[in-house]
């Protein structure tokens, strides 16, 4: 693979018929690309959990992927809330979500854990009151 | 043992999919979709009451051989759709997980 491979997706706010779209297109163009099966794995649980975060929390976002042959790069970027204290969102268990998202099957608080479980880097830039981004990298070793 | 064998052996009812080759190496119960999507394993079988369009996501992400909705859980249209759309064979049973689960160890 030569050349930077580059996608971008719309992620709608409260709309959780579409919500893993994104992963799911990101993890079949990773296939195709013959990336390692763990890999693709890794980035599409990442991203898929980074984008319902987005869908519950943010009203939505954009994200854009950069498919380089040594490395993957997803920049998730919404005008959210913010995330007041990200050491307490980071810890497994500790969910923010409503009641009508817990009785879909979120809300179990390991969102964020899961991102950095299944990233290389992770690196969340939020600002209260103008949204947060997260840049995640997944290196192919 | 293959989904389908699964199916004949359990008693089961095919909700989604017509092609039921997929080997069956493991079984995975859980309704919290984040610890499912990180903690089943490929060719899992995944005993779960949430039968709504994220679990088909979840499903296709952590790729499990089927969803095998227990208790009689009803799966929503618009999950079924998109079940029919990515290839994803989704099962039911009125037994609960515990019982499929049970069941399944002694299978495979």
């Amino acid at each position: 693979m030569q050349d930077t491979v580059k996608l971008h997706f719309d992620v709608s706010g409260n709309d959780f018929t579409c919500a893993g779209e994104a992963s799911g297109k990101i993890k079949r163009t990773l296939k195709q690309l013959g990336f390692d099966i763990s890999l693709v794995r890794n980035v599409a649980i990442a991203v898929y959990e980074a984008e319902i975060n987005m869908v519950i929390h943010a009203d939505g976002g954009v994200i854009d992927v950069d498919i380089d042959s040594d490395c993957i790069t997803v920049v998730l970027k919404d005008r959210g809330p913010g995330i007041p204290d990200i050491e307490l969102a980071m810890k497994e268990g500790y969910s923010t979500a409503p009641e009508n998202v817990r009785m879909l099957g979120f809300g179990a608080g390991m969102g964020l854990p899961n991102i950095k479980k299944y990233t290389d880097e992770m690196n969340i830039d939020t600002v209260i009151g103008v949204g947060t981004t997260i840049t995640l990298k997944v290196y192919n070793k | 043992m293959d989904v389908k064998e699964l199916v004949e052996k359990l008693n089961l009812t095919v909700l989604c999919s017509d092609e039921l080759g997929r080997k069956v190496t493991g079984c995975y119960c859980g309704d919290l979709l984040s610890w499912v999507m990180s903690r089943a394993k490929e060719g899992d079988a995944w005993l779960t009451v949430m039968g709504n369009i994220n679990s088909i996501g979840v499903a296709v992400l952590a790729d499990v051989a089927c969803i095998v909705l227990t208790e009689n859980a009803a799966l929503d249209d618009d999950a079924l759709m998109r079940a029919k759309q990515n290839d994803v064979i989704v099962l039911r049973t009125d037994k609960n997980s515990y019982e499929i689960a049970a069941a399944i160890s002694r299978l495979i």
